[in-house]
């Protein structure tokens, strides 16, 4: 039994829905009525089935319109995806972990076969099936991080290890909430971090680099980090500002179970075995207004967190012109009364 | 968050003396898997069960990392070290079952650089062993200088040089050969990485000339585990876990501490990565610092301490452990 993979789309007429067992599976980010930064991090193991972490990469019924979505976003604007020359090997790193994960996971739908360097991949819901050899790019129609990450749900950035420092070096980056890997190819883990506000502070970009440097092949890490998004869009990106960034003025109390939506980023890192470096791959997860309040914990919870979120995030996050209609909107489903320990819905 | 690395069950699949004081030590997976990939200046921790002493040494991975069927390391054996090497040389045979930790590398090639100059002196050539394999099997541009004792205690140089030609320099300190070190440095081109492995005297000196003809520290590169020195026994008090042990003179502090059922994270156990740095709570006495890790200012101030190399003389010594 495989996925049926939803036909839909993430602009233009926004069809993009998940159904009610998605829904269950979304990974709500709050397990209190609150939030502020830490460092969320944990070890990414594989997690209960029927969840986000059954695998570690995680594919699902959005895969093929995400896909569809992501080819369309490269015609437009190809600097999405770049690879400072000395990241090639990274590149074939992330070809390997992917492929092996994603035939690992959906044996129904992929298929990695290997004999030396001669490997053939099989992926059915996109109609590809090519044989190539593993560490020659001329045997591939793109660069080996560019053809699997177009074959791959979720962004991806490889960053290269030196110095004591983490650079951003090549990356696919198209479902991004507003940071634009074009501008910030080749800088450091301080320097791109930089626009984040009250985190510096904390010390927490200092404590986060010292345990992504030792970040062990073998054992990667995950946390989530969330925004919100007005239209189910993935790429909120900053070189389309103007197709997105007036949609936030567009959020009435009629709208709002449909137009707005919470995106969750399940964010993993891993140590890369060839190159060294380590590759953050940011997943990003939707859900409209209306199908997250199905969960009464998660509609009375989240409305506690957006009431009480601290003004520097709002405007980090961009909600301040429609926090209050989406506050009001929310807490007629808000009760008053106590929420269950943890993420989970009741 | 981790305690080490995720661990790998390997069997010795074979033991080949390669000189007087080298053994090279082959690893296959007990299960017949593939071991995991690696790259070139990645160790691995060996757990040896000696006795009810358990040691753990780092060696450096010195087969090619296109090849991951086994794993092997080369062990120099020290006759008056704490033992590691001696327990590898006598007792370690073919058909041996032992615990070894997933590779690690903290001395990665940096693969910007348009050429790579490596400097490696006496069983410092382990891990340039991997990183040539690397390099050569991707076209890369490098150059090997190598100093040894004697030409028959020239670790695997004729098999580098078989494989490299004149990209392989020796010198021999016997025939009084010696790295003109300064027209070296001074004659490389512009983007050139350079790399230094062997005894702490040699990695300053490098250290120090490339500083002086004004190479950029990030373009320097060396690894440096130091052996935990044997010392006189000193008592510690573990503040958290309530603890008071003793370090004996054989013994590295990290040791006695794991011997006592904690755990402090660790990655190399030879003073360079940072991951069991551990606070001081209170002291009488003084600190022997043989980290690499710590700052001068740390090692000053006497509120840290690197227990896998470091030691203590003195009255008392209490840490948050």
């Amino acid at each position: 039994m495989g996925i049926t993979f939803r036909k839909e789309t993430f602009r233009d007429d926004y069809t993009f829905r998940n159904s009610p067992e998605h829904v269950r599976r979304f990974p709500f980010p709050f397990n209190e009525d609150a939030y502020m930064y830490a460092v969320n991090i944990e070890p990414h193991v594989v997690g209960p089935k029927g969840s986000v972490l059954e695998n570690l990469i995680d594919v699902d019924e959005h895969y093929v319109a995400e896909m569809q979505d992501r080819a369309l976003v490269l015609a437009e604007d190809p600097l999405r995806c770049q690879s400072l020359p000395h990241m090639t090997l990274a590149g074939w790193d992330l070809l390997e972990l992917l492929m092996e994960q994603q035939a690992l996971g959906y044996p129904e739908h992929f298929t990695l076969s290997r004999d030396g360097d001669r490997w053939r991949w099989i992926n059915r819901p996109l109609g590809i099936d090519d044989t190539f050899t593993f560490g020659d790019t001329s045997t591939l129609p793109y660069g080996p991080m560019e053809y699997i990450t177009r074959q791959s749900q979720g962004d991806f950035c490889i960053l290269d290890q030196r110095d004591g420092n983490l650079w951003m070096d090549a990356g696919m980056v198209t479902t991004q909430a507003d940071w634009s890997l074009d501008f910030d190819i080749g800088m450091n883990f301080f320097e791109w971090h930089a626009p984040v506000p009250l985190a510096h502070e904390k010390g927490i970009f200092t404590r986060a680099l010292k345990f992504l440097t030792n970040i062990q092949q073998g054992k990667p890490a995950r946390r989530l980090n969330w925004t919100m998004t007005i239209n189910p869009r993935l790429d909120t990106s900053p070189e389309n500002y103007h197709k997105w960034g007036p949609d936030r003025a567009t959020v009435t109390p009629e709208n709002v179970g449909q137009k707005v939506h919470l995106r969750v980023e399940l964010q993993s890192f891993w140590r890369l075995p060839r190159s060294n470096g380590i590759v953050f791959p940011i997943r990003c997860y939707l859900i409209k207004m209306d199908e997250l309040v199905t969960q009464p914990k998660w509609a009375r919870r989240l409305h506690r967190v957006i009431r009480d979120l601290p003004e520097e995030l709002a405007t980090y996050k961009g909600l301040t012109r429609y926090r209050p209609t989406l506050v009001e909107w929310l807490s007629k489903l808000d009760d008053g009364s106590p929420t269950s320990p943890g993420f989970g819905p009741d | 968050m981790s305690t080490g690395t995720t661990k790998l069950d390997v069997v010795v699949s074979d033991v080949v003396p390669v000189n007087e004081l080298v053994t090279r030590f082959h690893f296959r997976r007990r299960d017949g898997e593939l071991l995991p990939t690696f790259s070139g200046g990645a160790h691995v921790v060996v757990e040896m069960r000696d006795g009810d002493r358990t040691r753990l040494n780092p060696y450096s991975l010195m087969g090619s990392p296109l090849d991951t069927r086994e794993y092997t390391i080369s062990v120099r054996r020290d006759d008056v070290g704490r033992g590691g090497s001696l327990f590898m040389h006598r007792q370690v045979e073919p058909g041996l079952d032992m615990v070894i930790s997933y590779p690690v590398n903290l001395f990665s090639l940096d693969l910007r650089a348009r050429k790579h100059l490596m400097l490696a002196g006496g069983i410092g050539i382990t891990p340039f062993m991997a990183q040539t394999a690397q390099l050569a099997g991707a076209g890369g541009n490098f150059e090997l200088h190598y100093t040894c004792r004697t030409a028959s205690l020239g670790t695997y140089a004729d098999v580098l040089q078989q494989r490299y030609g004149n990209r392989v320099r020796l010198y021999h300190d016997d025939r009084e050969e010696r790295i003109d070190l300064e027209r070296l440095l001074s004659s490389q081109p512009l983007g050139t990485h350079l790399y230094v492995c062997g005894p702490a005297g040699m990695i300053n000196w490098v250290r120090d000339r490339a500083a002086a003809l004004g190479w950029p520290p990030e373009t320097v590169h060396f690894e440096h585990f130091a052996a935990p020195q044997p010392g006189a026994p000193f008592d510690v008090t573990l503040a958290v876990s309530g603890k008071t042990i003793r370090v004996g003179s054989q013994q590295s502090l990290l040791e006695a501490i794991e011997a006592a059922g904690v755990d402090p994270p660790y990655l190399c156990r030879g003073g360079v990565c940072g991951q069991c740095e551990t606070n001081v709570i209170s002291c009488d006495g003084k600190f022997i610092h043989n980290d690499h890790w710590l700052s001068e200012e740390d090692h000053r101030s006497g509120c840290k301490i690197m227990p896998c190399v470091s030691r203590f003389e003195g009255k008392s010594l209490v840490l948050e452990r």
